[in-house]
């Protein structure tokens, strides 16, 4: 882990499952020395694991000597976490998951991570830089902009 | 780094009208690697097993790809026609296993007991 300054903690983690956890349990204490509440805490875990998922298996297809960087940005109020890899990138609209569907077969039962990401963040977005890649960029806020 | 592999431990409770439960308790984390732990263990089940009860208390770390199994549990237990009751799920995953809709195939319930309770 290498913090740059006060305000930036950047990882970058080989494209094998099980190292999400590393970039999801720093997000986890960077969230927590903001001061966080537990609930939003668990929901930022999920999330920064998620996309950590959908890079290395779909940006990576699971090559190890690809990394995945995970930067996350401190502001007063909000935290920002990029996940970026060297894939195409996300195409079209986050697919909304139909467990009608996936129970009866038609759909499979995978396919729910950018939903989960987009239901459990206060903002995502996917960015695709062309060759250079792409990223998820998640954002939660210390406080939501109405009680501002 | 690797996974905390799933384990399941699989035993028998008397149910309330005499009809055994069989309880699938899991532990550690449920990933994409969980496939043999998840689906072998209910698949492995004997025919006659109608009520089961699933037991997350123990469970680490869970992602979609775990969650995806146990959808798949699901499809394959209503097929069969088995009822299956769930507990012990951290308030963050009930939250999210509503989100995904799972929860009109299984119920979530606070407590073991409240689970074996909701058996017909």
């Amino acid at each position: 882990m290498e913090a740059n300054n006060s305000s930036t903690v950047e990882l970058r983690l080989p494209s094998r499952l099980g190292y999400e956890k590393v970039a999801m349990n720093t997000a986890a204490s960077v969230a927590r020395l903001m001061g966080f509440s537990e609930d939003r805490i668990e929901d930022l875990k999920t999330a920064v694991a998620e996309a950590c998922i959908n890079s290395m298996e779909h940006g990576h297809k699971l090559d190890e000597s690809l990394k995945v960087e995970v930067i996350l940005s401190i502001t007063d109020n909000s935290l920002e976490v990029k996940v970026c890899d060297e894939g195409p990138g996300v195409q079209g609209k986050v697919p909304v998951p139909n467990l009608e569907l996936k129970m009866s077969g038609e759909e499979s039962p995978r396919g729910m991570g950018m939903f989960l990401i987009k239901s459990l963040v206060d903002e995502a977005e996917w960015i695709s830089s062309g060759p250079n890649g792409s990223c998820a960029r998640l954002v939660i806020h210390l406080h939501k902009p109405e009680e501002e | 780094m690797q996974d905390k592999a799933t384990r399941v431990k699989v035993s028998e409770l008397p149910g309330p009208n005499g009809t055994p439960i069989t309880v699938l308790r899991f532990s550690g984390d449920i990933t994409s690697a969980s496939k043999d732990a998840v689906l072998g263990t209910y698949q492995s089940l004997p025919p006659g097993a109608k009520r089961i009860l699933l037991d997350f208390s123990n469970v680490e770390y869970l992602n979609s790809s775990g969650i995806a199994l146990v959808i798949q549990m699901l499809m394959q237990a209503g097929k069969a026609g088995q009822s299956i009751q769930s507990f012990g799920l951290s308030p963050h995953f009930q939250k999210v296993f509503t989100m995904v809709g799972i929860t009109n195939y299984t119920k979530l319930h606070p407590d073991e007991a409240a689970a074996c309770a909701a058996f017909d």
